[in-house]
């Protein structure tokens, strides 16, 4: 009989108390990571709101074609004009 | 039922209730992190297929620009040549002579020369668009700009006439010093007195004598009005 009342005091003095606190730990850390990813989505998804200006690129590289091609023609005709160094 | 035996069914069962609890409340943290992760999930997805031709499309505007630095800067130094080319470029951004032309090696060991203040508003434009290339071509298929078969002889008519025909050589400026191929005589009465005083005019007046006598060669001074 004195065994099983020492094992009721273990139960609600060591046991009871160890799991209480490893599983409090255990939740704790589970919604310390939910502000987190929240701070993650925000950021990815103004990332991708910047990037929203990429598609643009394609107009620049257009247009640095056509530059590079009109700069090309403006140089071979000051090719003519100009006089070669000496 | 002795009193041994309910005190230990109410610890299990408490034991049970904590385990319970916190593992709930454990679960419903962990599904807030996932619904968060498929949000990160969304957003870097839209990332990456945002981003996907960014690297083709800049890597094909490096080359164009490229080609067009490499152009005007041929152009450049094939028209005012290296020292020039590497001084307007030098005057435009200060100390970057010493970076030098990209497809000219040897002009990191040209002396720059400070020329850009000779040079016109048009010639700095034409070396700021290789370096930067600011270039506000608007359009470039417009109205041509100059005539470019006329251009070029209205310039010439500027300037004189020998310089335009571009003589092989002209008329080199005259030697002097001590080792001119010419050297001329060195007078003799430098360094000696004045034979006249300044302020005076000497005049020798005739004898009024016949001319049986002996002249009179005495020299009479008349001071002059």
């Amino acid at each position: 009989m004195t065994l099983w009342w020492i094992g009721d005091a273990v139960l609600l003095v060591v046991i009871l108390p160890v799991v209480v606190y490893l599983l409090r730990g255990v939740l704790n850390a589970a919604r310390s990571v939910v502000p987190s990813v929240r701070e993650i989505a925000k950021v990815a998804a103004a990332g991708s709101k910047d990037l929203d200006a990429a598609a643009l690129l394609l107009t620049t590289q257009d247009q640095v074609t056509k530059t590079v091609a009109g700069v090309a023609n403006y140089g071979g005709s000051l090719d003519v004009i100009l006089d070669d160094a000496q | 039922m002795p009193a041994v035996a309910i005190v230990m069914i109410l610890a299990v069962l408490l034991i049970v209730l904590a385990l319970v609890f916190y593992l709930v409340s454990t679960i419903l943290a962990l599904r807030q992190i996932t619904t968060g992760l498929d949000e990160v999930i969304a957003g870097v997805s839209e990332i990456v297929t945002k981003s996907a031709p960014v690297n083709d499309v800049v890597t094909t505007i490096n080359q164009q620009l490229d080609a067009g630095v490499d152009l005007l800067e041929g152009l450049l130094v094939k028209k005012a040549g290296m020292s020039d080319a590497v001084g307007l470029v030098d005057g435009l951004y200060a100390g970057a002579a010493a970076a030098g032309l990209r497809n000219f090696p040897e002009s990191l060991t040209v002396h720059a020369p400070r020329i850009a203040e000779v040079y016109t508003k048009g010639t700095l434009t034409l070396a700021r668009l290789g370096r930067e290339a600011p270039i506000a071509a608007a359009s470039p298929e417009g109205v041509v700009l100059r005539n470019v078969e006329g251009g070029s002889l209205a310039a010439r008519s500027l300037y004189p006439d020998v310089r335009h025909t571009s003589p092989e050589k002209l008329p080199r400026s005259p030697v002097i010093g001590t080792n001119a191929p010419i050297q001329y005589e060195q007078r003799d009465d430098i360094g000696e007195p004045r034979k006249r005083l300044p302020g005076r005019t000497a005049v020798a007046t005739p004898p009024e004598h016949p001319s049986d006598e002996p002249p009179d060669l005495t020299i009479r001074w008349n001071r002059s009005a």
